[in-house]
């Protein structure tokens, strides 16, 4: 039996009987009714499960932190009066052309393929609109993202499907993929039913089979070899366009230091949080470490080497408001990216397609079957009837609208704390609700000042 | 002292252009090569083994190296023709398009690796990884390649005129392999397949055209046996 035969597991666990508290029935801890539902349907099938998404699993995160606001020590800025400024450059090291961009709220990459055109097009129209950008993916460079799109990221990635030196000309950017948030050390799966024509044209594969994207570079297998491979492609960009290495967060502070060493200009650190398309639920789940405390090992990386600011930070993995921006660029982030909570504002997982989604074995808000082309959104599918759903144009203006809040709520939180840029913000700033957060954010426990693992912190 | 004539001063097919990387560095060439039109061509001196030579160049122009090049050389090569009359490093031509390289010594490991088109002749040996991941060039070998040649290979044709090293076209898709010689051994998914015709045509045809006297019908032929195109769980130990 082909993964591509197997029925859609379902995605919520099994009603609870109505009379549950009266029969005094317990859950297990361990073995919970999302448990049992794996167990059942690996037993069923006998294929481990794949899905988009990312981690479900709660883990310590942005909202395990507080911001001090401005009370004596600390003197506030006016709310709707007094500036707080939001742009960021990036790639300013050695590149003759870096990005300016308006808001430190970027686009992650998102390849086309695992989203539709007019997916990728309402992402360019809204980054756009703000003043930010946006980032190709594993399919390559398409004509409506570079056409929408202000400032285009270029991901180079192990696959390097549809890599071409014209588009890497045509880049704002070049974005070297080693590694995702969501499955650090692993490739990716884009299942047959989502290669149309056109895909399987972006990729050279034929169409309908299975397209494994390889979890390493083909020509460079180190930082040493990687440091000659950004050499090659600012020679071959002429030195103008700035040049990015992302990391899945697992050891950041050494691939921090190595990317660093290697040349780049900008390093985007991905934390476990993070989305993907499709990969094993079991690698999502369980491999790679929270974005919270991904930050302060890049960060100490960069301080340590003297580059903190000078090359750029950027920190994805399950952003979602304009707290969560506020709180990574406190912990000393230049810029965030956002892959899951775009595909949100775009419209996935919209309660209006909820009769959709239940007979496909899920639940508005529960839906990350991508892997499986039937997305009712139209987002992450290429299927033509599906895909045509979404109005790029309309999509583009909900998604700058959420750019525009995040960037606010940011700026409104950055003022309480007396800054007049969002790149003011500090540790400083912040404390910690629990000893886990804490210790991972370094920054001490609520009305203490107590950082565990941080001697003299008492 | 840099001997470089301004590409705007050359006329097409003219006495080629001298650029020493004795005295100038890589920026230099390559940016000349950028700047230069159709028809021009250049001899670059003492290379060293420096990296990055002659990327990404967008224009039919003709360049020699005259010594050995380091990881790169003629990578994301484009139109026009590169030789280099020596060995190559790491990453030869990684990326081509189109257009032609050929290293009249040996090439490092991931020779031609992603090659999207155009052709790769590389006279003497190749490392590991050769042809990794192509997408449509052509390789011909007249020696030995190393071990994981081909590995995923997409598409386009890899010629060896010598032996392959283990775990040849691993997980290869529709990419096409012969071999003259040996064969350590096939990596997951790669079998031997009958060499008809039409398939001792186009490998006449890549033979001759990268100068070689090889007799096509001593060739195998080798491929996807297209068993894991999809995956499939009583494959699991395949991979």
């Amino acid at each position: 039996m082909t993964i591509t035969s197997i029925p859609a597991p379902a995605q919520t666990p099994a009603a609870a009987p109505a009379n549950i508290a009266e029969l005094g029935l317990r859950e297990s801890a361990t073995f919970d009714r999302a448990t049992i539902a794996d167990i059942q349907r690996a037993a069923a099938t006998g294929v481990y499960d794949i899905r988009g998404w990312g981690a479900k699993r709660k883990v310590p995160h942005f909202d395990d932190l507080l911001f001090l606001g401005a009370s004596m020590s600390r003197y506030p800025l006016e709310g709707y009066r007094e500036k707080c400024d939001t742009d960021v450059v990036l790639g300013d090291r050695h590149a003759s052309r870096p990005l300016h961009l308006q808001t430190p709220v970027t686009i992650a990459g998102m390849s086309f393929g695992a989203l539709s055109a007019n997916a990728k097009e309402a992402l360019g129209r809204g980054a756009s609109e703000v003043g930010t950008s946006t980032t190709t993916g594993d399919g390559g460079m398409t004509p409506e993202e570079r056409g929408q799109s202000k400032h285009l990221v270029y991901q180079y990635l192990p696959s390097r499907y549809g890599m071409n030196p014209d588009d890497l000309r045509k880049a704002d950017a070049i974005e070297i993929v080693l590694g995702q948030g969501a499955k650090p050390g692993g490739g990716g799966m884009l299942l047959g039913q989502k290669i149309t024509e056109r895909v399987a044209g972006m990729r050279t594969l034929p169409v309908g089979i299975d397209q494994r994207s390889a979890s390493r570079h083909p020509d460079w297998t180190g930082p040493d070899d990687l440091e000659i491979k950004i050499g090659e492609l600012r020679e071959i960009t002429d030195w103008k366009t700035p040049i990015y290495v992302k990391i899945g967060a697992s050891r950041p502070y050494y691939d921090t230091a190595l990317a660093v060493k290697s040349g780049a200009d900008v390093v985007v650190v991905d934390g476990m949080q993070g989305g993907t398309a499709a990969t094993q639920q079991v690698f999502i789940e369980n491999v790679g470490i929270p974005t919270l405390a991904a930050i302060p090992q890049a960060v100490q990386a960069l301080q340590e080497l003297g580059v903190h600011r000078k090359v750029q930070l950027i920190v994805s993995g399950g952003i979602r408001t304009g707290a969560d921006v506020a709180k990574a660029m406190a912990l000393g982030a230049d810029a965030v990216a956002i892959g899951t909570a775009a595909l949100i504002a775009l419209g996935d997982n919209d309660p209006r397609y909820a009769a959709e989604y239940a007979a496909l074995g899920s639940a508005a808000g529960f839906y990350d079957d991508f892997q499986d082309g039937r997305d009712p959104a139209g987002i992450t599918t290429q299927d033509p009837q599906l895909s045509s759903r979404l109005d790029p144009v309309a999509a583009g203006k909900r998604l700058a609208n959420y750019l525009r809040v995040l960037t606010m709520e940011a700026q409104t939180i950055a003022r309480a704390c007396g800054k007049s840029h969002l790149h003011n913000l500090e540790p400083e700033d912040l404390v910690a609700l629990t000893i886990e957060a804490s210790a991972m954010a370094r920054v001490p426990l609520a009305g203490t000042s107590w950082i565990p693992g941080v001697q003299g912190s008492f | 002292m840099v001997t470089l004539t301004a590409p705007e001063a050359l006329a097409p097919a003219a006495t080629p252009a001298v650029l020493d990387l004795a005295d100038a560095p890589v920026r230099e060439l390559n940016q000349s090569l950028h700047n230069a039109v159709d028809g021009q061509s250049w001899t670059v001196t003492n290379p060293e083994g420096k990296h990055s030579l002659a990327v990404g160049i967008n224009a039919d122009v003709s360049v020699t190296v005259e010594g050995h090049a380091g990881y790169y050389a003629a990578g994301m090569h484009q139109k026009g023709d590169v030789t280099i009359n020596g060995n190559a490093g790491v990453g030869l031509a990684e990326n081509i398009m189109s257009g032609t390289v050929h290293v009249k010594g040996d090439a490092s490991q991931s020779a031609a690796a992603t090659g999207h088109g155009g052709l790769v002749v590389i006279d003497g040996n190749a490392g590991a990884r050769c042809g990794i991941s192509m997408k449509g060039v052509d390789i011909v070998v007249g020696g030995n390649i190393g071990h994981m040649s081909a590995f995923m290979a997409q598409a386009g044709r890899l010629v060896v005129c010598g032996d392959a090293g283990d775990a040849l076209g691993d997980s290869i898709y529709e990419a096409r392999i012969y071999v003259q010689g040996t064969v350590a051994s096939l990596g997951a998914d790669c079998i031997e397949k009958p060499l008809r015709e039409e398939h001792l045509a186009e490998l006449a045809e890549l033979l001759a055209a990268a100068g070689r006297p090889d007799n096509p019908a001593d060739f195998k032929r080798y491929g996807s046996a297209r068993n894991l195109y999809h995956f499939h769980v009583d494959n699991s130990t395949a991979y």
